[in-house]
């Protein structure tokens, strides 16, 4: 989030252009959903296929609507205590003016809270991928809407939230290094260790159904996260929102092309899974980072985030918890060293003038990136687990044994991804024909 | 009559068909198999993960054919679908009782 970039004596004026740039950037924001639908529904086996997209998509109705009620008002409103906001003129949404504008900058407030709403949209959709398989979709939707309630709202607060803690005292998080993927992936992290592993885990082969749906939603992804990131300056009066775009773009070649070479060395080929896997990683490490950092230095966050998420998705069969579709390895881990990578990386010539280590700034701001993180990891991971708890024990997380291994699919939406049955229809009216033919047939015989 | 049943290779389908035509055969069916012989499966790879894939695609085509013709034809197959390597299949067959065209009604040899 940046700082206010006009002057105090000067107030700011609506700006169209801006305004529309972050309508686009907000519809480029939305559409990462669904790209991370396709991302996880390929990763997945054939049987749970539509509970994977559904887990995402889900998270547009109810986030959507818990945001209008009170989710703006808690993650941006007037600050109490450093932790959590409230303004009751936006609960409902009703009190805003359409010209009002959004404190310190060029755009209207509803400019600002749609963009922001994409962002609340995507952050639970991003757990989903941990858990796949195996949860109640009813329990999935109530954890949605706990979990934006208790975790999403008040870290957003903290983060982007003028007066919250972590905005205060100078954590630097662009577009959602700390706020979206730490805390998204320290919640998946939180809710597998208390609903378990799937059925099969570490025995069955669990292979991805289709890769190709995976790259889509990688590039969908890439595509929407120009919005998430560059949109994240709220606009263009200084040139900080392009370096973020050209910084996301670079950090994203060098992670794919990390994982890749990581994975040539060490297991022998080049794959789709990793370069789509490597291009997340890359994404997620910038998402912090790519406003300080230079675009050499998106080069280095890139690399590292590449060759380090490739490494932590093995983690999972060496400790036994069951992180599905890596979300833990790719978006906590990313999270993690993005944002730590800025108290190395961070050139004082972007987004402000603070420098990282490497840049003659010492380990100031890297003490605060620490602060940043593991509180919001810390936070997260426990209320995450809290809650997944309380639900297990009331009305349970996840389906029962049997209509996990048939497939959850059938069990909890009553649909199934593929038709394989390619030569079904038409039978009823062949038995028409057999049975008029046999009609005459008989006739005959009579006759 | 008898039941020449070939599993092979997928890609080599269209030499097959082409290699049957030539003989004479009129018509044929084409499945597609699953499994594994001397060759076993092979390995996967997914973010580090190995998997053992012991059960590779195969097609299975099957033929009705007069008993005269049987070892002719299975030489034809067999010519057809040979690539040299392992996993190139098996051809068999297998005596036949019956055969009914189905719209005709007629049997034997004649529903061929």
């Amino acid at each position: 989030m940046a700082p206010a970039i006009t002057l105090a004596a000067e107030a700011p004026k609506l700006s169209a252009a801006n305004t529309g740039f972050m309508l686009i950037c907000s519809a480029l924001v939305m559409l990462m959903t669904p790209g991370l639908a396709f991302f996880y529904g390929g990763m997945v086996r054939v049987k749970s296929t539509l509970n994977m997209l559904m887990m995402s998509f889900i998270s547009l109705g109810i986030v959507t609507i818990l945001w209008v009620l009170y989710g703006f008002s808690m993650a941006f409103g007037t600050d109490s205590g450093s932790l959590i906001g409230w303004n009751s003129d936006w609960v409902g949404l009703g009190n805003i003016g359409l010209t009002e504008l959004w404190d310190g900058y060029t755009i209207p407030v509803f400019v600002f809270l749609v963009f922001q709403l994409m962002f609340a949209i995507i952050t639970p959709a991003l757990i989903s991928g941990a858990l796949a398989d195996r949860v109640k979709f009813s329990a999935w939707a109530l954890f949605i809407a706990l979990w934006a309630t208790v975790v999403y709202f008040p870290v957003a607060h903290w983060v982007w939230g003028a007066g919250g803690w972590a905005f205060e005292l100078g954590v630097i998080d662009f577009a959602g290094g700390t706020a979206v993927h730490i805390n998204a992936g320290a919640a998946a992290l939180g809710v597998i260790l208390v609903i378990g592993k799937r059925v099969g885990f570490k025995k069955d082969p669990m292979r991805p159904h289709s890769l190709p749906l995976v790259m889509l939603g990688a590039g969908l992804l890439w595509f929407g996260w120009f919005g998430f990131n560059a949109g994240s300056w709220l606009g263009n009066d200084d040139g900080v929102g392009a370096l973020m775009f050209v910084n996301t773009q670079i950090a994203t070649a060098a992670a794919m092309l990390a994982w890749l070479a990581y994975e040539k060395i060490r297991h022998g080929a080049f794959t789709t899974l990793g370069a789509a896997s490597g291009a997340v990683a890359g994404l997620v490490a910038i998402t912090p980072a790519g406003g300080a950092v230079t675009p050499l230095g998106a080069i280095a966050v890139g690399v590292i985030a590449g060759v380090l998420c490739a490494m932590a998705v093995g983690l999972k069969y060496k400790f036994g918890y069951d992180d599905s579709l890596d979300v833990v390895g790719v978006h906590l881990v990313g999270g993690v060293v993005g944002s730590l990578l800025i108290g190395f990386f961070a050139s004082g010539k972007g987004q402000s003038e603070v420098e990282g280590l490497f840049y003659g700034g010492g380990l100031t701001q890297f003490w605060k990136q620490c602060a940043g993180v593991f509180a919001v990891l810390a936070y997260s991971l426990i209320v995450s687990a809290i809650l997944a708890f309380i639900l297990d024990k009331t009305i349970g997380m996840r389906v029962t044994e049997d209509d996990e291994v048939a497939g959850i699919d059938q069990a909890e939406h009553a649909e199934t991804a593929y038709d394989f049955s390619g030569a079904g229809g038409g039978a009823a009216k062949t038995a028409a024909v057999a049975a008029a033919a046999a009609g005459a047939e008989s006739k005959k015989v009579d006759a | 009559m008898k039941l020449i049943t070939a599993v092979v290779k997928p890609h080599r389908l269209d030499e097959i068909k082409e290699a049957l035509q030539a003989f004479g055969v009129h018509g044929l069916t084409v499945t597609e198999a699953s499994g594994y012989g001397r060759q076993r499966g092979h390995t996967e790879v997914y973010r580090g993960a190995e998997y053992t894939v012991d059960l590779v695609p195969k097609i299975r085509i099957e033929v009705l054919v007069e008993d005269d013709d049987a070892e002719q034809l299975i030489d034809v197959v067999v010519k057809a679908a040979r690539t040299g390597k392992i996993g190139d299949g098996k051809v068999w067959s297998i005596p036949v009782d019956t055969a009914v065209r189905v719209r005709t009604g007629e049997r034997g040899p004649d529903a061929l």
